[in-house]
């Protein structure tokens, strides 16, 4: 890139926008950790940008009062199957789509895109009804049954597979390896950074799902943390710290999974975007 | 379709080799077999989750139905009292409202951070980082944190705004302010979405273009308007059918903030059919309000699609 001088001031300029953006992005979740540790804040008392005496006492409160250890354990439980099990469905389907060719694939592969575009809220009362009949509301297995197959997974990986080329298969086919061989010594080791991308988002989108988990775990002890977290505002109506704290709780690991993934669900964003 | 390979070189004879399987008429068993070991671990949740559970609310909607005694079947009755009820046109009008004062803001932000990341900027990846972070945080932790930040009590952003001799307004519980609450939260949430989606996009533009538009004289304005734009369209495109698709389906802000309230300002679709189906035990209506929701959405989608070739360009 050319650097004339007259380019530089524009430069300047355009970093101090930049970096005054991102201070401003960012700002909501200092203040939700400097409001944490502000004892008491709320109705009367206004965090400071500087706690005058902070304290990890809403902290305390969330794992004695509330039993925060064990919906942070639900919500972790609940994410890593529902992880496992979208890598299994999403890896199959997508080999199927890309290198199984039978009649009426593309009206199948139709029909999972379209799946998709059905509202969450479309579904809730039959899910309801169904999984009462199944006797499994009010369980884990109930919240996790409908998240196993996404179709979102599925795009993502058959996108991938289709990159893999076809000359891999051919090689190994000569080989005698049958399909079963060829998706999980051929295709798999090179659909990785896909895997990986599928990895973050399915473990992000059910550490963050709230209707569902809403709907079918009743329990307090099933709880996980959105749900936990949307009652504790009910509950401490004016005690800003502990909902404060409660939030932090919720953010700071997906905060530490993107930074220690984030190259990967850039990735997925953006690669979804592509066509 | 014969490949070639190495093995076809005639100098070696293959007098065992099977002759090249062409596409078979009739698939064997075997085959059939594979097709569904790899298909059915995804085909069965789906159907079983998404699919029959879809039919079932078609079925469920023709009947009125409280989740407890038996259903009653009651034929269009549900459709037609939904039609006649003027709140059905408002919570749409609200759902509307949100969409067309979130995606504007969401777009053109989105769009101006992407420009400015394509520049070779210092740390640009962690400026990237910082301005992604808000998506991978839940709904409902953001819903929480901005009712805090837009806390008419104490919230920062009015004390800010005091700072200035501003008296700021109510926000979220006041029902001019509501709605406008749950945009600037949403868009927070989503701008750095809508960034990654758009710099991927201006990142396969080829540079010859932009070097080709200068020889010709183009500004930066006419370069920006004539080759960014429509080289930029098929992302454009993905970022309005996706924000249209969820932004008629919004609910989780809206229920952590607002509740739908005050005084039903912010009562958007998903809202109401869940307050149909938990609070007034009417699922059979709650389930005909989430089948027209479908329809719109599918209705609205198909029209992007059939009007991209307006305006998309596929390179």
């Amino acid at each position: 890139m050319a650097k004339s001088p007259r380019t530089r001031p524009r430069m300047i300029v355009l970093h101090v926008v930049v970096i005054a953006g991102a201070i401003a992005m960012f700002f909501p979740f200092l203040w939700t950790f400097i409001t944490s540790i502000t004892p008491g804040a709320g109705f009367s008392i206004a965090p400071q940008l500087w706690p005058e005496n902070p304290s990890f006492e809403a902290y305390r409160t969330l794992f004695t009062e509330r039993p925060f250890g064990r919906v942070v354990a639900n919500s972790v439980g609940l994410a890593l199957v529902t992880t496992l099990a979208q890598l299994f469905t999403s890896a199959t389907a997508a080999y199927a789509f890309s290198r199984l060719p039978f009649r009426g694939r593309g009206v199948v592969f139709a029909v999972y895109l379209a799946t998709m575009m059905i509202p969450l809220q479309v579904l809730i009362v039959p899910l309801f009804a169904e999984l009462k009949a199944f006797g499994l509301l009010n369980t884990y297995l109930g919240a996790l049954l409908p998240t196993f197959a996404s179709a979102f997974g599925i795009f993502l990986l058959r996108q991938a597979v289709n990159q893999v080329p076809r000359e891999l298969d051919e090689a190994a086919k000569l080989d005698g390896a049958g399909h079963f061989r060829v998706f999980t010594q051929i295709i798999l080791p090179n659909i990785r950074p896909a895997l990986a991308t599928l990895t973050v988002f399915a473990f992000m989108s059910s550490w963050n799902a709230f209707l569902w988990p809403l709907v079918v775990l009743r329990s307090p002890e099933l709880q996980t943390l959105p749900i936990a977290l949307a009652g504790l505002q009910g509950q401490y109506t004016t005690a800003w710290d502990v909902v404060m704290a409660g939030s932090i709780v919720s953010i700071l690991p997906m905060l530490a999974l993107y930074i220690f993934a984030q190259k990967y669900i850039i990735q997925g964003v953006a690669s979804s975007g592509i066509k | 379709m014969v490949l070639p390979t190495a093995l076809d070189a005639p100098t070696v004879p293959a007098p065992s080799r099977a002759p090249r399987s062409r596409k078979k008429p009739r698939a064997s068993a075997g085959y059939v077999l594979t097709v569904l070991a790899f298909l059915l671990p995804s085909a069965i949740p789906l159907t079983l989750f998404v699919l029959g559970p879809m039919v079932a609310a078609a079925w469920i909607s023709f009947t009125e139905w409280n989740l407890i005694t038996p259903m009653e079947f009651i034929g269009w009755e549900n459709y037609r009292s939904l039609l006649a009820d003027e709140r059905t046109g408002e919570v749409f009008l609200h759902t509307i409202g949100y969409i067309a004062g979130y995606l504007p803001l969401v777009y053109i932000g989105g769009l101006a951070l992407a420009l400015a990341l394509n520049q070779a900027l210092k740390g640009r990846s962690l400026w990237r980082g910082i301005y992604f972070l808000p998506v991978v945080t839940s709904w409902i932790a953001v819903a929480i944190v901005w009712r805090w930040l837009l806390n008419p009590n104490n919230g920062v952003v009015n004390l800010a705004l005091g700072w200035f001799g501003i008296d700021g307004p109510g926000w979220w519980t006041d029902p001019d302010w509501a709605m406008i609450s749950i945009i600037l939260a949403s868009s927070w949430k989503d701008l750095g979405f809508v960034m990654v989606i758009l710099l991927a996009g201006l990142q396969t533009i080829n540079p010859d273009l932009y070097d080709a538009a200068k020889v010709d004289g183009a500004g930066a304005w006419s370069r920006f308007r004539n080759v960014t734009i429509p080289m930029l369209s098929p992302s454009t495109f993905f970022v309005v059918v996706i924000s249209l698709i969820n932004g008629f389906q919004v609910f989780d802000q809206v229920y952590a903030m607002t509740g739908g309230g005050p005084g039903g300002s912010t009562q958007v679709v998903v809202q109401q059919i869940y307050d149909l189906t938990f609070r007034y035990g009417a699922a059979g209506e709650a389930s005909a309000l989430s089948w027209l929701l479908f329809i719109v959405i599918l209705a609205v989608t198909v029209i992007q699609i059939i009007g991209q070739k307006r305006w998309v360009h596929y390179g």
